[in-house]
């Protein structure tokens, strides 16, 4: 399955940026769903919790336990990025390497952030950074080295107003467009999605946001119950294939490394219904 | 063993900068008899003001008047009143002899650069705006990406925006705006007064429109040119919302 780019120690690890401006929206479940569905595809894999102080990234993964040596802890050298990184149990080559929970987010230096990046670059075939909401430093610093973004929004007009100006900033305070390189890629992805109510005009249509944001759109993910649960028993919803949200990632995952795939949950349909309540 | 006593004592002075509020005396006349006058009706205002306070003689407006300032005589008389005159200012080489005698010190006659050069400036000023208004040309500003919400785009010309203007972004311009994508943030031209900047946009549903302070909200535009090609003008100081 390896793409002939991506294949281990022979090119520099793509950086991918998680990022929404509004909270609640989907990004940690989005990295976390992501970063197990690329390693599960065989490709070495990081994903990095931003967001420190409200550390939750490895709560969803299911490895809040294992948690030693944190982000931080590297940045100030009170330990290395051998100790730090999580390796996961269930996926070979996923690795989380977690927020601090006691610290703020000043504690983020761009020295420490771009040590760290720059070890990990060498070292594994996708960066994956969870970004804290907001638009203030914690952000700045997980999309500051991104290669490609993952914007994540709401069928609601704050979530895209938000969307639109974290857009804006890629386009603008990020290393990439510091140095005058080719833009950072951007990806729409649609989430908590009901089709149903786009029907009866309560929701945004993807179509709509994808419109409104003009930015290409990598996937939408159903709303679903398998999320809540999934996220409560600290497993990513890409491993549970039953799920919709989970198939759901899966095609956004194969779309984001080139494949084309039909986008399903879109539309009510009776299959989907009787699928969905089926179980 | 000298030495070591010398370099473990306490140092001998510290030099260190110091503000000292300084009065400045402008001459404008050299009439002894009116300037004596005047001064002593200013000490009778308020003394205490006055006593020890070092002041400086300004000569500039005197330093080429026929009568020479008689300098000698005016500083007896401000030590009279308890005053410290410590110099002079924008003399010429006979007043600064005379206050040299004095035993006062010559000062830098720095405010009079600046003076000058604030006047270069006004003059060079003066002649922009004396240039016919094809000299003053300023180039269009054109932005190929979206404008997001949040950013701020500003030309002191006319603004060309080859892609979307989000809700929340706002474009201004001294001249015309031409939004060739959505335009859904606020769109100001003319922002110096120019009533014939004009807005042209493919697809109007902006929250904001202006032209030289004549603005419309999104809440009283004719739902009819919602989203449909439009210009926006004043014609007899009333906004003007036409579709192409």
């Amino acid at each position: 399955m390896k793409g002939k780019t991506f294949q281990k120690g022979i090119t520099m690890a793509k950086i991918i940026v998680v990022t929404s401006g509004k909270g609640g929206v989907g990004k940690t479940t989005t990295a976390a769903a992501f970063s197990t569905a690329l390693a599960l595809r065989g490709y070495k894999t990081v994903v990095i919790d931003f967001d420190v102080g409200l550390r939750n990234l490895d709560l969803v993964m299911g490895c809040e336990r294992r948690v030693v040596y944190d982000l931080i802890n590297v940045i100030n050298h009170e330990g290395n990025l051998n100790q730090a990184l999580i390796k996961d149990k269930r996926v070979e080559n996923l690795f989380i390497l977690p927020a601090s929970q006691t610290r703020n987010k000043d504690a983020l230096t761009l020295e420490g952030v771009t040590t760290i990046i720059e070890e990990l670059k060498e070292r594994c075939d996708f960066i994956v950074c969870d970004s804290p909401a907001g638009i203030e430093h914690g952000a700045m610093m997980a999309m500051y080295f991104a290669d490609e973004a993952l914007i994540v929004t709401n069928p609601e007009v704050s979530s895209v107003r938000d969307s639109d100006r974290i857009i804006g900033m890629l386009a603008s305070k990020t290393r990439r467009a510091e140095q005058g390189e080719t833009p950072i890629k951007e990806h729409l992805l649609v989430t908590r999605y009901v089709p149903s109510r786009v029907t009866n005009g309560d929701m945004m249509s993807a179509e709509d946001v994808q419109e409104i944001l003009a930015v290409p759109l990598l996937g939408v993910i159903p709303e679903s119950k398998d999320i809540l649960r999934a996220s409560n028993s600290g497993m990513p919803i890409t491993l549970e294939e039953k799920s919709d949200a989970g198939q759901a990632y899966h095609d956004a995952v194969a779309r984001f490394l080139g494949e084309t795939r039909p986008m399903r949950f879109l539309n009510v349909k009776k299959h989907f219904l009787s699928r969905w309540l089926g179980g | 063993m000298n030495v070591m006593q010398t370099n473990t004592s306490t140092p001998a002075f510290d030099l260190k900068g110091s503000r000292l509020t300084t009065l400045v005396l402008y001459f404008y006349r050299t009439d002894n008899t009116a300037i004596a006058a005047e001064l002593k009706e200013k000490v009778a205002q308020a003394p205490s003001v006055f006593k020890q306070a070092p002041v400086i003689l300004d000569l500039r407006a005197i330093c080429n008047d026929q009568q020479t300032l008689d300098i000698p005589f005016l500083i007896e008389m401000l030590r009279g009143y308890g005053m410290l005159p410590i110099g002079v200012r924008g003399g010429n080489p006979k007043l600064n002899s005379l206050a040299l005698a004095m035993g006062l010190n010559l000062f830098a006659d720095l405010k009079n650069e600046r003076n000058q050069t604030v006047e270069q400036i006004e003059d060079e000023q003066t002649v922009l705006s004396k240039l016919p208004p094809d000299a003053q040309l300023v180039p269009a500003k054109i932005i190929e990406h979206p404008v997001r919400s949040g950013q701020q785009i500003f030309s002191t010309g006319d603004l060309i925006i080859l892609s979307m203007v989000s809700p929340g972004a706002e474009i201004l311009a001294y001249r015309h705006i031409h939004v060739y994508g959505p335009l859904r943030g606020r769109a100001l031209a003319g922002i110096q007064g120019d009533s014939t900047a004009r807005i042209f946009c493919q697809k109007l549903e902006a929250q904001l429109v202006s032209i030289a302070g004549q603005y419309q909200i999104n809440e009283d535009l004719s739902p009819a040119l919602m989203g449909k090609p439009a210009q926006i003008y004043l014609k007899e100081e009333q906004l003007c919302i036409e579709p192409f």
